[in-house]
């Protein structure tokens, strides 16, 4: 059996809860861990406690998962409200300065100031370092690597406190070690190639890079923010402008001005603020301007759970827009997938001049995952440009067979191009000519035809015969494939059937993936079953059951399985 | 000079006598004396009668959706300042529908020529009242008139900082070609508002209503354009006597001289080769 420990860090915000996440985590993947991070996870409290948990494994994990081995409190609300959780042969790590009542009948190590620290004036931060320490000598992991990120991350905080930190580490991590502990990770080794810790929209923003993004504008709102933060830290070093807008209409209306002159541009946004875009998303689609739209989704209506996750945003990224037109849904399930998808969204976007959308959610922007770097292969878009000199008069709309017009940029020859969100001629002018407004119509929709031909992005787990199917997609492929596993384990036969391409639906790698199943369970985060409808409106198939969840939580193995009991 | 057939777009829809025709004619006499050939400029507009403006020209062009025009031309100046980029919008698109726009471009100042064609009234919907109509103008939807005073754009404009605001008026070709000329060289936003006559749904303020208030600011025995307060006074000055010309001069460095990104040439067309070890490296 593997190893599998849940280790849940809770404090009030400010006491450092995500200062020393980030160094521990980091550090357990360097000795060779795996290790996924959700932060403020399962989080049923209003106030000032915030708390992150890691999952930590000798093997692959898809995502977290429910329990906790290892609770850290750094103050005494952290103990009465996850000890419920605690497993019967959990750890409490505490903060012996603030927390003053432990139960009876845990097993408890508490960390004094006095003792990590003796005769210094360090301030309580210092208990967590040592809190962090301590959780590795309990997991038999070196601590040297976690004392040196450690001092690294307080360098700006001056030379004693780094070595505050360092030292409190170290001493955490002696104490532990006369602590009775079960589980070592001493037998992990440190991986040939390093492996990365990195949230979905940390490897989204990566991929959009490597794509050649040079141009992002967008609107601050939770969770689409994490990524425009992840590409503006990166923008000088690697020449991306971006313009924090006025609001999310001037946000995509940039990014289109920016593509049609020829920048690679992007734009993404969250909840209402997708609904502001909605008009210039049919102006992307008119124009032909080629523009990736990150949807980065939360619960609805309206402002709903500004932090919480969901797939309640798949109808509507859909279908926003008047009127019919070619436009590319896609929605990664893990980093890896965010790094692939991105990569593929600007080819797109780039060959076909359409509107791609990366729907994401609060779960897969901030959770954080332990990734092969094997996954992310080294790729580029080229741009798909018309550079030979025109014959005759440039038509930027040329009624072509693929739908596909030849894409010029101005000021980069004598041609003139004009676009124009009025229907058009092929020349670009506006036009009420009725048989030129059929044309267009059409030309732009037989783009779908070969777009529909490059819709792959299936991932199946399990056993390919089962008769029972669990159909997914976006960010719950960690715990659907996790479910899966867990019942495989168990000697029931199911399996997965994860989309991470939605539109145009891919209908026949669908079918095939499906094929001969007796029962189909619809898994997806929302309450009218969004993917379910989908899939019945293109492939006319009717599923047998579904599991929903929509109180803006990510899924869990455990989750799944209750919501499974009388199908398996 | 360029030849002006350089310029010549297709056939106008706009009614006889409309006060877009001299603009559009002023406009084609200053592209053709500054020598900005068609294939570096970019016209962007929005919706409403001015905003067909491009497709009457010979130029690259964005015909955009309403109230929008300023934000596609800003993303087009920051992917290539090598394009002159220019917007010709309308006061109920630019300052209805557009609005936050407008106080977002005044703050930063990209390198543009921003013209509103002033006409106080909604023409393409058929005669509503506009954010300039003076108080009291009646229509449709305002049968006992418009209860409120109109917008002041150009005083707004001088509070936020707009780094050159004038005005023109169409009943002026000769005034009209200067001011464009002025503007289209101005580094930094230029916003030129062109009072411009509808004669199909504004029966106020017709050429003759403009010709007897409109007054050359440049005459002004006290003119300081330079002089923010001053500026103030006259950009709010509207009624019995309307000032045109320059009236506010403000140079301050434009939004694309804030990119250092920008420093080494466009980003139209740029691919750059980036690498991923090193990208991902800082997550290992």
């Amino acid at each position: 059996m593997p190893i599998d420990l849940t280790i849940l860090i809770g404090g009030a915000a400010g006491q450092g809860v995500h200062s020393i996440t980030t160094p521990l985590a980091k550090s357990l993947v360097r000795a060779g861990a795996w290790v996924t991070v959700v932060q403020d996870y399962q989080s049923r409290i209003r106030g000032g406690h915030i708390f992150n948990v890691l999952r930590v494994s000798d093997a692959p994990l898809a995502g977290p998962r429910e329990g906790v081995d290892i609770l850290v409190a750094l103050n005494q609300e952290t103990v009465a409200l996850h000890l419920p959780e605690l497993s019967p042969t959990g750890l409490l790590i505490y903060d012996a300065d603030q927390v003053k009542e432990v139960p009876a009948g845990v097993s408890a190590l508490g960390l004094s100031l006095e003792e990590l620290l003796p005769g210094t004036a360090a301030g309580e931060i210092a208990v967590n370092a040592g809190a962090s320490g301590a959780v590795l000598g309990l997991l038999e992991v070196p601590v040297s690597g976690l004392a040196q990120m450690l001092a690294e991350s307080f360098a700006a905080k001056g030379e004693e406190v780094a070595g505050w930190n360092r030292q409190a580490a170290t001493r955490g991590w002696e104490l532990a070690q006369t602590f009775p502990h079960s589980v070592s990770l001493a037998g992990v080794t440190p991986p040939t190639r390093p492996r990365l810790l990195m949230s979905g929209h940390e490897a989204l923003a990566v991929g959009a890079l490597m794509a050649g993004l040079t141009f992002i504008s967008g609107y601050p709102m939770t969770p689409w923010t994490s990524l425009f933060n992840a590409v503006a830290q990166r923008s000088l070093a690697h020449g991306v402008v971006l313009e924090q807008a006025e609001d999310e209409i001037a946000a995509i209306n940039m990014a289109i001005g920016a593509s049609y002159a020829g920048a690679r541009a992007m734009t993404g946004t969250s909840g209402g603020g997708f609904c502001l875009m909605t008009e210039a998303v049919g102006l992307a689609t008119m124009t032909e301007t080629p523009l990736v739209v990150v949807v980065a989704q939360r619960p609805g209506p309206s402002t709903g759970l500004p932090t919480r996750t969901s797939q309640g945003d798949l109808q509507f990224v859909l279908w926003a827009g008047q009127d019919d037109g070619p436009r590319a849904v896609l929605a990664p399930g893990s980093p890896a997938q965010g790094y692939t998808v991105a990569l593929k969204a600007f080819d797109l976007a780039e060959r076909y001049q359409i509107p791609v959308f990366i729907l994401t959610d609060q779960y897969f922007a901030d959770s954080q995952h332990t990734c092969r770097v094997e996954d992310f292969p080294e790729r580029r878009v080229p741009f798909a440009l018309d550079l030979e000199p025109a014959q005759g008069v440039y038509e930027r709309y040329a009624v072509t067979e693929s739908g596909i017009s030849p894409r010029r940029l101005p000021g980069f020859g004598p041609e003139l191009v004009v676009a124009d969100s009025d229907e058009h001629t092929p020349d670009g002018h506006l036009t009420e000519d009725l048989q030129v407004r059929v044309a267009m119509h059409d030309k732009r929709l037989r783009k779908l035809t070969a777009l529909a031909r490059e819709m792959r992005g299936l991932t199946t787990a399990g056993d390919p015969a089962a008769p029972v199917v669990l159909l997914c997609w976006g960010s719950s492929l960690g715990p659907v494939s996790e479910a899966v596993s867990r019942l495989q384990a168990g000697k029931v036969t199911v399996r997965m059937v994860h989309l991470s391409e939605l539109w145009p639906f891919p209908r026949e790698a669908v079918m095939k993936a499906v094929d001969g199943f007796k029962k189909l369970v619809v898994v997806e985060q929302n309450a009218s079953g969004q993917l379910q409808r989908l899939l019945r409106q293109e492939t006319g198939l009717t599923a047998t059951k579904a599991v929903r969840r929509y109180d803006g939580r990510p899924f869990t193995p455990e989750y799944i399985l209750r919501g499974l009991a009388g199908v398996v | 000079m360029l030849p002006l057939e350089l310029y010549a777009g297709i056939e106008s829809a706009w009614c006889p006598g409309c006060g877009n025709f001299p603009m559009l004619k002023a406009f084609k006499q200053a592209l053709a004396e500054l020598e900005i050939r068609p294939q570096d400029l970019v016209v962007v507009s929005a919706i409403g009668q001015s905003s067909k403006f491009p497709h009457y020209l010979k130029c690259n062009t964005f015909n955009g959706i309403h109230g929008r025009a300023l934000p596609v031309a800003t993303g087009i100046r920051l992917a290539n300042p090598h394009l002159k980029v220019v917007v010709t919008v309308g006061d109920g698109d630019q300052y209805g529908e557009g609005g936050n726009h407008l106080l977002a471009a005044f703050r930063r100042n990209p390198d543009l020529t921003l013209v509103v064609h002033n006409n106080q009234i909604y023409a393409l919907t058929k005669g509503q009242a506009s954010p300039t109509s003076d108080q009291g103008t009646k229509d449709l939807l305002h049968p006992q008139g418009v209860p409120y005073p109109p917008l002041h754009p150009l005083a707004l404009a001088v509070a936020q900082d707009c780094s050159w605001v004038g005005r023109s008026f169409a009943g002026m070709p000769q005034h009209l070609t200067e001011m464009y000329k002025k503007a289209l060289t101005h580094k930094g936003l230029a916003f030129l508002e062109v009072l411009q006559p509808c004669v199909s749904f504004n029966k106020v303020n017709t050429y003759e209503w403009y010709r007897q208030r409109v007054y050359e600011v440049e005459t002004r025995p006290d003119y300081a354009p330079q002089d923010e307060l001053w500026a103030y006074r006259v950009a709010k000055e509207w009624g019995e006597r309307i000032p045109i010309g320059v009236i506010y001069l403000n140079p301050r460095p434009t939004l694309e001289e804030s990119f250092p990104q920008l420093e080494e040439g466009p980003l139209a067309g740029r691919l750059p080769e980036r690498p991923l070890p090193e990208l991902l490296a800082e997550f290992s």
